[in-house]
């Protein structure tokens, strides 16, 4: 195979300079947080240094077993000189259970929301706790994991190079794996930062910035080896991905700690400038780690699974450079009519309405990729999904804008319209694009034919489809009926409704939102299903293989 | 000058393809939050607001660790069906002392910034121990177990010199009175001078019920009566306000 970065490097496993460091400075933490731990000041903080401690020791007898396994050599299946696919295996793998767990989650708490007896008086499991515990799992464990993933097999088979770094992106794949385990076992104890989608306290911070400069360093290192002239797009989508996260992360999370080993901190910023770097954070979380990153995904596997070109390559420069240009400036659509001045609303407003178009340049390259291949959206349901996913983008990023515009604004802000809002793009895009790139790459790593079973992808589509159709319907009824309660003056020019007889009015359409949730949840037990027994190396029976006729066994006349 | 133009450099070098990336996602943030620092009519000027007594602070801190924030927002916009419902729009003044700020997003239950004095201390016992047992319509999960828990303030001190150091103005007499200040706000009859002398408006009693132990369910209350209290709005006009 001709790729680059092999000839000469050092097998796969084998203790070099470098991974002497690593080890080092894994057992270095280690001390450090057992320091930690026999002087914390808060029971959490004590759980959360023991599990790094013990993080970090397994970390350093794993690499001792890969080393160990390399010496007796020979046998193994990563020669060092082909793509490192094994920890793009490990992120599939993570994505569809932190999929699954994330999804679980969500009904829960929707269930919770509609009967609120099941919250059952705790700390631990009340819907307080475990609303982050959901947003947490279904973005950066569920999304980051996919991204990750597809991000190291994408960079790898677009620039011809293998993955740079033996034990890196390994690190990458674990540390990640541990931040999110520091974060929702924290959520359950009730350690939060309280801002939306950056609620892990300040150490968890910190080891996340660890471990995205490593994965940003990875991804440019083997970019660096490339032998394509040309970085293609999904790359572009991916590294803005990668250096805006890390730029709104560390922005955001500037924290004062109670002390070094407590697991409370205080904001650096107060109230309005506090909100307004908040919201720069949390819509651009939206723009670059829901929206550029997954860009990345649908320019590879888009136009991979379709076999056709991508269909513009001068709409994907200017979309690019526009999208993650206008991003930035609409997170003060978060904040009309607060207290934050007019003129960051009114700039915030304009700059939403504005990234419209970009979006849709980005819906209409991914749409119109399929011109000549519309049949297969008959023929084949991993398509479908990927089309389906970039249509609820585009219908996402429309909504998005008009809700951005103040006079609409006034009535959907604070309500479950903006849920629903989310979750459209959430389950339509982002899980959607998700579960078709993972589709085509199970088979593709583990050396499959193909699925085990299209029949079941489609299931999983359709089921899915119906919950995300019955999910976003219901909180538009709900959001736009409280909205229009919240302000409804009756004859006298009092105001109609208590607040209490809103949230009465809200029960049928929680009760459906749990229902769409839970053929969500189905529709991605189905994909696990299917996927493990795709692993396996089974093949649903019934249904021929998808490959052309000549390629496998056919019957011979006799002769 | 376009013709001459190539995206070609770009896509060929990852590094100036990283760097222009950089720069083009900077730019829109640093307008909007950079000015929001300089701009000196961004926090009206307006008398009242002060840093949180430490009762109120630990109340916060138990605010935020159950995550009341996820349904409840503390922002009243300027809208008149708002300001009808619950009270004058929230100024940036009132929450300039507040590291992290509580806005909010969502308004699953009501909006809390003007909360204090609306309702008992008894109405809150009742309501965090079950919520249905005073509004039959809601959904908020209950809190029974604040009013068991001791609060713990054994970090009161470095609570406040984190925050002095983020900006807010607790001098060393507040830091060093901290632990007795938290005390004599949730104890009857205790000695309250210091306290209300460098806490104007602070309500000191027993506000769970309990007046043996100060527990987080005293914090919790001690915080939600003293929301939006702080600025008496009848010594200004709307136009004070403009900005």
């Amino acid at each position: 195979m001709a790729i680059s970065g092999a000839p000469g490097t050092t097998p796969p496993g084998i203790m070099t300079s470098s991974a002497w460091a690593v080890v080092v400075a894994l057992i270095a933490g280690a001390f450090l947080f057992i320091a930690i731990a026999a002087n914390a000041q808060d029971a959490p903080m004590a759980v959360h240094a023991w599990i790094f401690v013990a993080a970090f020791l397994a970390g350093v007898m794993a690499i001792g077993n890969r080393h160990m396994n390399a010496m007796q050599g020979g046998a193994l299946a990563d020669d060092g000189t082909g793509y490192a696919d094994g920890v793009v295996k490990a992120g599939a793998i993570a994505t569809l259970f932190w999929g699954v767990t994330g999804f679980l989650v969500g009904v829960v708490i929707a269930l919770q929301l509609a009967f609120p007896v099941l919250n059952f008086d705790t700390d631990f499991l009340n819907f307080g706790r475990l609303r982050p515990l959901h947003t947490s799992a279904v973005i950066f464990a569920f999304g980051g994991n996919a991204l990750i993933a597809t991000s190291f097999y994408v960079v790898q088979r677009t620039s011809r190079a293998r993955l740079a770094g033996d034990i890196a992106p390994w690190f990458v794949f674990w540390g990640y794996q541990l931040f999110i385990v520091i974060a929702a076992t924290g959520y359950l104890m009730g350690v939060t930062q309280s801002k939306e989608y950056a609620e892990p306290e300040w150490y968890a911070d910190i080891w996340l910035t660890i471990v995205w400069v490593v994965y940003l360093l990875v991804f440019l290192a083997t970019l660096a080896r490339r032998k394509e002239p040309h970085i293609y797009v999904a790359n572009w989508f991916y590294l803005a991905f990668i250096v805006t996260i890390a730029m709104l992360h560390i922005g955001n999370n500037l924290a004062i700690p109670e002390t070094l080993t407590s697991s409370k901190s205080y904001a650096l910023f107060p109230g309005v400038q506090d909100a307004l770097i908040q919201w720069w954070y949390g819509h651009n979380a939206v723009g670059f780690f829901l929206t550029a990153g997954f860009l990345g995904m649908m320019y590879y596997f888009v136009p991979k699974r379709a076999e056709r070109p991508v269909y513009s390559y001068r709409l994907s420069i200017v979309h690019f450079w526009s999208l993650i240009f206008i991003y930035i400036w609409a997170g003060p659509h978060h904040l009309h009519f607060t207290a934050l001045p007019d003129w960051a609303q009114t700039l915030g407003m304009t700059f939403s309405i504005m990234l419209w178009m970009p979006s849709w340049g980005g819906m209409i390259n991914g749409l119109m990729t399929l011109s000549g291949a519309w049949d297969k959206l008959r023929t084949d349901p991993v398509i479908r999904m990927l089309v389906v996913s970039v249509a609820f983008y585009g219908m996402s990023t429309f909504e998005g804008p008009v809700m951005s515009i103040k006079a609409v604004n006034s009535l959907s802000h604070y309500t479950d319209w903006t849920v629903g809002h989310v979750h459209s793009g959430a389950l339509g895009w982002v899980g959607f694009i998700s579960f078709g790139a993972i589709y085509c790459l199970i088979p593709w790593l583990w050396k499959r034919e193909r699925l085990y079973s299209l029949a079941l992808v489609s299931w999983h589509f359709w089921i899915a489809t119906l919950g995300i159709v019955l999910y976003i319907t219901a909180m538009w009824v709900s959001g736009i009926l409280q909205g229009l309660m919240w302000r409804a003056y009756d004859a006298q020019g009092f105001l109609e409704y208590s607040f209490a007889e809103t949230v009465a009015a809200m029960h049928p359409f929680y009760v459906i939102r749990a229902l769409g949730g839970l053929l969500f949840l189905a529709g991605a037990l189905i994909m696990v299903y299917n996927c493990w027994m795709t692993i396996k190396g089974r093949y649903r029976e019934s249904e021929p293989l998808s490959v052309p006729a000549p390629a496998r066994a056919m019957p011979q006349p006799a002769e | 000058m376009f013709k001459k133009f190539s995206h070609e450099k770009i896509e060929k070098n990852s590094i100036l393809l990283l760097i222009l990336t950089l720069i083009t996602v900077a730019i829109g943030g640093l307008v909007e939050i950079v000015p929001t620092f300089l701009i000196k009519s961004t926090i009206e000027d307006v008398k009242g607001v002060r840093p949180y007594s430490p009762l109120e602070l630990a109340g916060r801190n138990i605010y935020i660790r159950e995550g009341c924030y996820n349904c409840h927002s503390q922002m009243i916009r300027s809208l008149r069906s708002e300001v009808e419902r619950y009270g004058h729009y929230s100024l940036a003044a009132e929450s300039k002392y507040d590291h992290p700020f509580q806005w909010g997003s969502k308004r699953t239950g009501p909006d809390l910034a003007r909360v204090g004095g609306k309702y008992s201390d008894e109405w809150h016992r009742l309501h965090m121990a079950d919520p249905r047992a005073v509004v039959p319509e809601s959904v908020m999960p209950g809190y029974p177990f604040l009013e068991r828990r001791p609060l713990d303030y054994r970090n009161i001190e470095s609570g406040l010199r984190a925050l002095a150091r983020a900006g807010v103005p607790y001098d060393d007499e507040h830091i060093a009175n901290a632990r007795a200040d938290l005390e004599a706000q949730a104890t009857p009859d205790a000695d309250i001078d210091g306290l209300m002398q460098r806490y104007p408006k602070a309500q000191a009693r027993d506000f769970d019920g309990n007046p043996k132990m100060i527990s987080e369910l005293d914090a919790l209350i001690a915080y939600l009566q003293m929301l939006g209290t702080l600025v008496d709005f009848s010594a200004y006009e709307n136009a004070d306000f403009r900005q």
